[in-house]
C-alpha cells in the first residue's frame, strides 16, 4: 500500500520524539546511582506509577495488534483483551507486594531473595532476557508498520529509528525517564483512543464506508458440466481457473487489465466476486492487482454487505450509542478478506477474497479459533484456544519489565494502588479496542498486507490531524515499551549476570555503565530481529511471550511465596524447563511452519499456544526437583 | 550477598491476612474466568445468545471480566488499607 505523507504528521511525530528525549536528557543528569539507574530511586509516585503501567503494558500488541486482530477476525481479536487484562488480578491480588518487598532492581532478585543461588540467578537472567526479547520483536515489528504510512519510509528505518531512540532513552536515564516516558505515553494513548471510539460512535455505519472506497467488480460466467464455459458480459474473457483448498479462483481480461476473481458456482452458473491480489514475479518483483505498487492500484478494504437496525435493512445508520454499534454489526453482514497464496506458473500469487461474514459470527468466538464442532474444531483447536487463555491469564504478572516497575515506588501499599491505577487505565482501553477494531473493519480502512496498521489508518478517516497524532502516540507507545524491555534486559545482563553471576567487582557507577552498555547492545540485536520478523501480526508475537514468561517466570514466583518447601534447583530447573518447552512448542508449530516456508498443517506440533503443556510441566518439575532437594532448605534465608 | 529491597520496608502486621484476602479474591475471580472459558469449549453456540439490551453473552462476559477486575481491585485496595490501618496502629 502506498500512503501520502502528511507534513502535520511529519511535525506531531517529531515533536513527541523531541519530548521523550528532552526528557530522557534531563533525567540524565540525575541518574548516577544503580538504583536511580534500574528503580528510579524508589520514589516515584503511585499515581504516576499506575499510568505508567499502562504505558508500559499497552504495547504496540494492545493498540495495533488487537485492533488488527479485532478488525480481521472479530470477537477473536477481543479474546486477547479480556486476558490481558484478567492477567493483572494475578499480579494485584498474589504478586504486586510480596515481590515489592521481597527485590531490589530486578526480578531476578526477588527470586533469590532467599536462597543467594548462583542456579537461580542463571536461570532468571536469561530467562529475562528470552522473554524480553519475545517481547521485543513484535514492538520492533509495529514500529517499522507505523512509520511507512506515517513519515512514507522504508519499514525497515522504522525499525532503527526506535531501536536508535529507545537506546538514547535508556542509555542516558534508565528507569527514570522510562517511567516518564510512560506515564505521557499511557494517558495519551487512553485519552486519543476514547476520542477515536467517540468519532467511530458518531459516524455510525454505512454501506459506502468513504466516497472514495473501490467498487468491487462482479459478473457472472455459465458452467458446463461443472467447469466455466462462458461468461455472460462478453467485455470479460476468461483466461484461467485454479482450485486451490476447494476454493476456485479464475483470472479474467477486461479492457486490456488482468483480474482474479473468486469463484461460487451455483448450478448451472457462476457469481464472480473481483478479489484483491499481489504477485511476485521470478525476479522478485511484486505486482500489485497486476500493477507496479506506484501505480496505486491497491486499494484500502474492509465494509458491509447489509446494515440491519431494528429489523429493517438501511443503507447507512447515523450516530449510533455504544451498545447500539455493537448491536448493529451483530445484526448486520460483514466483508472480511481472507488470505489465500497459490503459484501460478512461475509466479507467486497471494489474493484476499472477500468473505462475507454474518455479524453474529463477528461478534463471538470462532472465526480465528474455531471452537464449535460444526465449524469443524478439532481437539487440537480446543487446546489451543485454553492454551492461549491461559498464558493470556498468567503471562502478565510474569513479565521481567511489568514485574520491575514495582521497585520503583516507595512502599508495598503504593505498589498496591498503582496496580489499581494501572488496571482502570488498561481495563477502560481494552474495552475502547472493540470499538476500534469494528471500527475499522467496517470503515474501508484495512491494509491486507499489515493488519497492525487497521487502528492509526481508522483515525486518518476522520482527518489527517487525528491520524498524525495517534500514530505519532502508537509510536511513542513503542518507544515506552521498548525502552521498559531494554531496562529489564540490561538489567539481566549487567545486574543479574555480570555483578550477582559472575561476580565481577564494580564500583556503583561502574554497574550504571555496564547496564548502559548492555542496554546499547540489546538495543542493537532487537533492531535486527525487528527487521527479521516483518509482516507478522503483534499481538500473536506477544502472545507468544505472554506464553514463555508464564511457563518460565509464574510457576518459579507464585511458589516461592507460597509453598514452604521451594528450593532454589527446584526454581531454576523450572525455569530451565518452561523456557525450553515453550520455545520448543513455539518452534514446531503450524505458525512457525508457514514462516519456514512450509506447510502448516504438516507440523510436527499442531499447538500455537504452548501454555497448556509448558506450565504444567514447568510447575511438575518445580515441585519435584524441591522435594528430591530439601536438604537445601537448611540455609534458606527467612524473610 | 543477598539481594534487599530498592527501599526500606516497615514491617507489616497485615500482610499475612492481606495474602489470604489476595488468594480468595484471586480464585473467586479465576472461576469466572474459567467458566468464560468453558463456555467458549463445551458450549461455543451459547456465546453468541442474546442476553440483555440486544448484546450476546460473548460481549457481555467479555466486558463484564474487564469490569469485574476494575472492581474488584477497588475492594481488594479498601479491604487492605483497613487492615493495614488497624493491625498496624502501633
Amino acid at each position: 500500500m502506498i500512503y501520502e505523507v502528511s507534513n502535520l504528521a511529519i511535525i506531531i511525530f517529531l515533536f513527541i520524539v523531541g519530548l521523550v528525549l528532552g526528557l530522557s536528557f534531563y533525567f540524565a543528569r540525575k541518574t548516577k546511582s544503580a538504583s536511580k539507574y534500574y528503580a528510579a530511586g524508589g520514589n516515584i509516585h503511585w499515581a504516576v506509577n499506575g499510568i505508567a503501567f499502562a504505558g508500559d503494558y499497552l504495547s504496540a500488541a494492545s493498540f495495533l495488534g488487537i485492533c488488527g486482530m479485532i478488525a480481521y477476525s472479530g470477537y477473536d481479536g477481543f479474546l486477547y483483551s479480556i486476558g490481558y487484562l484478567a492477567g493483572w488480578v494475578v499480579a494485584l491480588f498474589l504478586v504486586a507486594e510480596p515481590l515489592k518487598k521481597l527485590g531490589k532492581y530486578t526480578f531476578t532478585d526477588a527470586l533469590d531473595s532467599r536462597f543467594n543461588s548462583k542456579h537461580i540467578k542463571l536461570a532468571a537472567s536469561i530467562s529475562t532476557l528470552i522473554v524480553s526479547l519475545f517481547y521485543l520483536i513484535p514492538q520492533m515489528v509495529g514500529a517499522g508498520d507505523l512509520i511507512v504510512p506515517l513519515l512514507g519510509l522504508p519499514h525497515w528505518i522504522g525499525v532503527l529509528l526506535v531501536g536508535s531512540i529507545v537506546i538514547l532513552i535508556v542509555a542516558t536515564a534508565g528507569m527514570t525517564s522510562t517511567t516518564y516516558v510512560q506515564f505521557i505515553k499511557g494517558a495519551l494513548l487512553v485519552v486519543f483512543s476514547t476520542i477515536l471510539t467517540f468519532q467511530i460512535l458518531n459516524k455510525g455505519i454505512s454501506l459506502t464506508p468513504n466516497e472514495n472506497y473501490h467498487q468491487f467488480l462482479k459478473t457472472e460466467a455459465v458452467v458446463s458440466n461443472g467447469v466455466l464455459s462462458q461468461m455472460v458480459d462478453p467485455s470479460y474473457q476468461l483466461v484461467k481457473t485454479t482450485v486451490v483448498d476447494n476454493l476456485e479462483f479464475a483470472q479474467l481480461e477486461k479492457d486490456g487489465s488482468l483480474y482474479w476473481f473468486h469463484v461460487n458456482k451455483q448450478g448451472d452458473k457462476a457469481v464472480l466476486d473481483e478479489m484483491l491480489y499481489m504477485t511476485t514475479l521470478p525476479d522478485g518483483s511484486v505486482l500489485y492487482n497486476g500493477a507496479p505498487k506506484s501505480e496505486r492500484k491497491f486499494y484500502q478494504v474492509g465494509h458491509l454487505s447489509k446494515i440491519v437496525v431494528d429489523g429493517k435493512e438501511v443503507s447507512k445508520t447515523g450516530p449510533l450509542g455504544p451498545f447500539e454499534f455493537l448491536k448493529a454489526i451483530e445484526n448486520s453482514e460483514v466483508v472480511r478478506f481472507s488470505k489465500k497464496a497459490f503459484t501460478d506458473g512461475e509466479d507467486k500469487v497471494t489474493v484476499w477474497r472477500q468473505n462475507v461474514t454474518t455479524g453474529k459470527d463477528v461478534m463471538k468466538p470462532g472465526l480465528l479459533y474455531k471452537l464449535s464442532s460444526a465449524a469443524g474444531a478439532t481437539s487440537w483447536d480446543r487446546l489451543n484456544f485454553i492454551s492461549l487463555m491461559l498464558a493470556l491469564f498468567l503471562g502478565t504478572s510474569a513479565l521481567p519489565h511489568i514485574l520491575i516497575r514495582y521497585y520503583t515506588v516507595p512502599s508495598q501499599r503504593a505498589a498496591r494502588k498503582s496496580t489499581i491505577v494501572g488496571i482502570s487505565a488498561i481495563g477502560f482501553f481494552y474495552i475502547l479496542t472493540l470499538y476500534m477494531g469494528l471500527g475499522a473493519m467496517v470503515n474501508g480502512v484495512l491494509d491486507v498486507e499489515s493488519s497492525n496498521m487497521s487502528a492509526p489508518l481508522l483515525a486518518k478517516t476522520f482527518g489527517v490531524g487525528l491520524f498524525s497524532i495517534i500514530s505519532a502516540i502508537a509510536f511513542a507507545t513503542v518507544l515506552g515499551t521498548v525502552s521498559g524491555l531494554i531496562v529489564a534486559s540490561s538489567g539481566a545482563i549487567a545486574h543479574d549476570f555480570i555483578d550477582k553471576y559472575l561476580q565481577v567487582e564494580m564500583t556503583d557507577k561502574g554497574k550504571v555503565k555496564a547496564g548502559k552498555i548492555a542496554a546499547v547492545c540489546v538495543g542493537l540485536f532487537a533492531i535486527l530481529l525487528g527487521i527479521l520478523f516483518k509482516g507478522m501480526n503483534v499481538s500473536f508475537l506477544v502472545g507468544l511471550a505472554f506464553a514463555v514468561a508464564a511457563s518460565a517466570n509464574l510457576p518459579a514466583i507464585l511458589f516461592l511465596l507460597f509453598w514452604e518447601k521451594t528450593t532454589a534447583k527446584g526454581i531454576a530447573w523450572s525455569i530451565v524447563v518452561g523456557i525450553v518447552t515453550s520455545i520448543g512448542i513455539i518452534l514446531f508449530s503450524p505458525t512457525m511452519w508457514e514462516k519456514y516456508g512450509l506447510i502448516p498443517a504438516d507440523a510436527p506440533i499442531p499447538l500455537d499456544n504452548p501454555g497448556i503443556i509448558s506450565i504444567p510441566l514447568a510447575v511438575i518439575t518445580l515441585v519435584a526437583v524441591s522435594l528430591m532437594t530439601q536438604k537445601e532448605n537448611l540455609t534458606k534465608t527467612n524473610k | 550477598m543477598l539481594h534487599e529491597p530498592a527501599a526500606r520496608i516497615e514491617t507489616d502486621k497485615a500482610a499475612s491476612k492481606k495474602a489470604k484476602l489476595g488468594v480468595k479474591m484471586f480464585l473467586f475471580y479465576t472461576l469466572v474466568y474459567a467458566g468464560f472459558v468453558f463456555i467458549g469449549l463445551a458450549r461455543p453456540e451459547w456465546m453468541g445468545l442474546e442476553a440483555i439490551r440486544g448484546l450476546n453473552v460473548a460481549i457481555l462476559y467479555g466486558f463484564g471480566l474487564i469490569l469485574l477486575a476494575i472492581i474488584m481491585g477497588f475492594i481488594y485496595n479498601y479491604l487492605c488499607t483497613r487492615m493495614e490501618d488497624e493491625m498496624n496502629k502501633h
